[in-house]
C-alpha cells in the first residue's frame, strides 16, 4: 500500500512539474522598464543590457530583433526557428537571428542563458528589452512583439526607443 | 570560441524576405527520426520504473532497474532506435500510425538516454554496495523524467545540455 502511494505521489509530482513547465515555456518576460530606460541613455556595450550587430554577426532590425540561442540537441529550437522566421517576415523592421550556443558561450554567460531555445528581444538600439525562454509558438512571439511595440511599456517601447528624450 | 559567424542568419529584408526558410540544422546533422518513437519508449520505460517502485528494495527491484539501465545503455550506444523500445516502436507501432509530420534530430533523445543511464546507473551501483534505498530513489527520479518526456514532451537535452556545456567550458 505504501509503495502504491509512493508511485501515486511521484506521478502527481511529475504532473505538477509538467504543467508548470508547460505554462511558463516560451512565455515573454520583459526586462524591468527602468533598466531598459537606463540602458537607452548609457551607450555602454559588453554588459547584459545590450547587444551589438557585431556581437550577433548580423544587422539589427530597424525595430526589433529576435536573437535566438539554440543547440544541436534541441528539437523545439527548430520549431521556434520556423515561428520566428515567419513572424519576422510578416513584420516590417523585425528580424530574426539564430546563434549556436556552443559558438557563443561568451553571450550565453553574459545573458545567463540556461536552456535552449532562449530568445532575447533586442530593440533598434541593441537594448535587450525581454526574453522568451523555452519553445516559442506564434502566440508567444506576437505577444512579445506587442508588448514591445505598443509603447505601453514606457522604458521598452521598441519602434524608436526612448532615445534621445 | 570567438567565431563571429552565426550558424544561421535570417534578417528579414522588407517585404522581399522568404516567408519561411526551412529550419536548417548544422551541416553534419544526421538523418531525422520519428519524434513519437522516443516518447513511446519513454512511456514503456515509465511503466517499468513504476514496477521497480512497487517492488520496493527487493532483489527483484534491483534486477528490473538493471533492465531499465541496460535499455538506456543501448540508447546511448546506438541511439533511441537501437533500444528494445525503439525496435518495438518500429516493428509494431509505427506501421499502424500515419507518417510523421516532422522528423526529429536523433541527438536530443540520445542525450536524454545518457541522463537516464547516469541516474539509474548511480542507483544500481549504490545498491550493489549495499545502499538498497538507492533503487527506489533512482527509480523515482528516472520515472519523473520519463513521465515528463512521454506525457509532456519535455526535452531533457534542451533543459540540461547547455548547463553541461557551460560546466565543461569552465573546467
Amino acid at each position: 500500500m505504501g509503495r502504491v502511494l509512493l508511485v501515486v505521489a511521484v506521478l502527481v509530482l511529475a504532473t505538477g512539474l509538467g504543467l508548470w513547465w508547460r505554462a511558463r515555456n516560451g512565455r515573454f518576460t520583459a526586462v524591468d522598464p527602468r533598466v531598459v530606460a537606463d540602458a537607452e541613455h548609457t551607450p555602454t556595450t559588453g554588459d547584459e543590457t545590450r547587444l551589438t550587430a557585431a556581437e550577433i554577426g548580423a544587422p539589427l532590425g530597424s525595430r526589433v530583433t529576435f536573437v535566438q540561442m539554440s543547440s544541436a540537441v534541441c528539437t523545439p529550437c527548430r520549431r521556434t526557428h520556423a515561428v520566428l522566421t515567419q513572424v519576422a517576415a510578416e513584420h516590417e523592421g523585425v528580424s530574426h537571428v539564430e546563434l549556436d550556443v556552443e559558438e557563443h558561450l561568451d553571450l550565453v554567460r553574459r545573458f545567463h542563458v540556461m536552456r535552449t531555445p532562449t530568445t532575447l528581444l533586442v530593440d533598434a538600439h541593441g537594448v535587450v528589452v525581454g526574453r522568451l525562454s523555452g519553445a516559442t509558438d506564434r502566440r508567444h512571439a506576437l505577444a512579445a512583439l506587442a508588448s514591445c511595440l505598443d509603447g505601453s511599456n514606457p522604458g521598452g517601447s521598441c519602434p524608436d526607443g526612448v532615445l534621445p528624450r | 570560441m570567438s567565431e563571429p559567424v552565426p550558424s544561421t542568419v535570417t534578417p528579414s529584408a522588407p517585404a522581399s524576405a522568404p516567408a519561411s526558410a526551412p529550419a536548417s540544422g548544422p551541416a553534419s546533422a544526421p538523418a531525422g527520426i520519428d519524434p513519437r518513437g522516443p516518447r513511446f519508449g519513454a512511456a514503456l520505460t515509465a511503466v517499468l520504473l513504476v514496477g521497480v517502485l512497487l517492488l520496493g528494495t527487493s532483489a527483484a527491484a534491483t534486477a528490473l532497474l538493471a533492465v531499465v539501465a541496460a535499455g538506456f545503455a543501448l540508447g546511448v550506444a546506438f541511439g533511441v532506435g537501437g533500444t528494445w523500445q525503439g525496435v518495438l516502436f518500429r516493428k509494431v507501432v509505427r506501421p499502424r500510425l500515419a507518417p510523421p509530420t516532422e522528423l526529429e534530430d536523433p541527438r536530443p533523445p540520445r542525450f536524454a538516454q545518457l541522463v537516464g543511464l547516469v541516474v539509474t546507473g548511480v542507483g544500481l551501483v549504490l545498491a550493489l554496495v549495499g545502499v538498497s534505498a538507492a533503487v527506489p530513489v533512482a527509480a523515482a527520479f528516472a520515472l519523473v523524467a520519463a513521465f515528463l518526456n512521454a506525457v509532456f514532451g519535455l526535452c531533457l537535452g534542451c533543459e540540461l545540455y547547455l548547463l553541461g556545456v557551460r560546466l565543461r567550458a569552465r573546467a
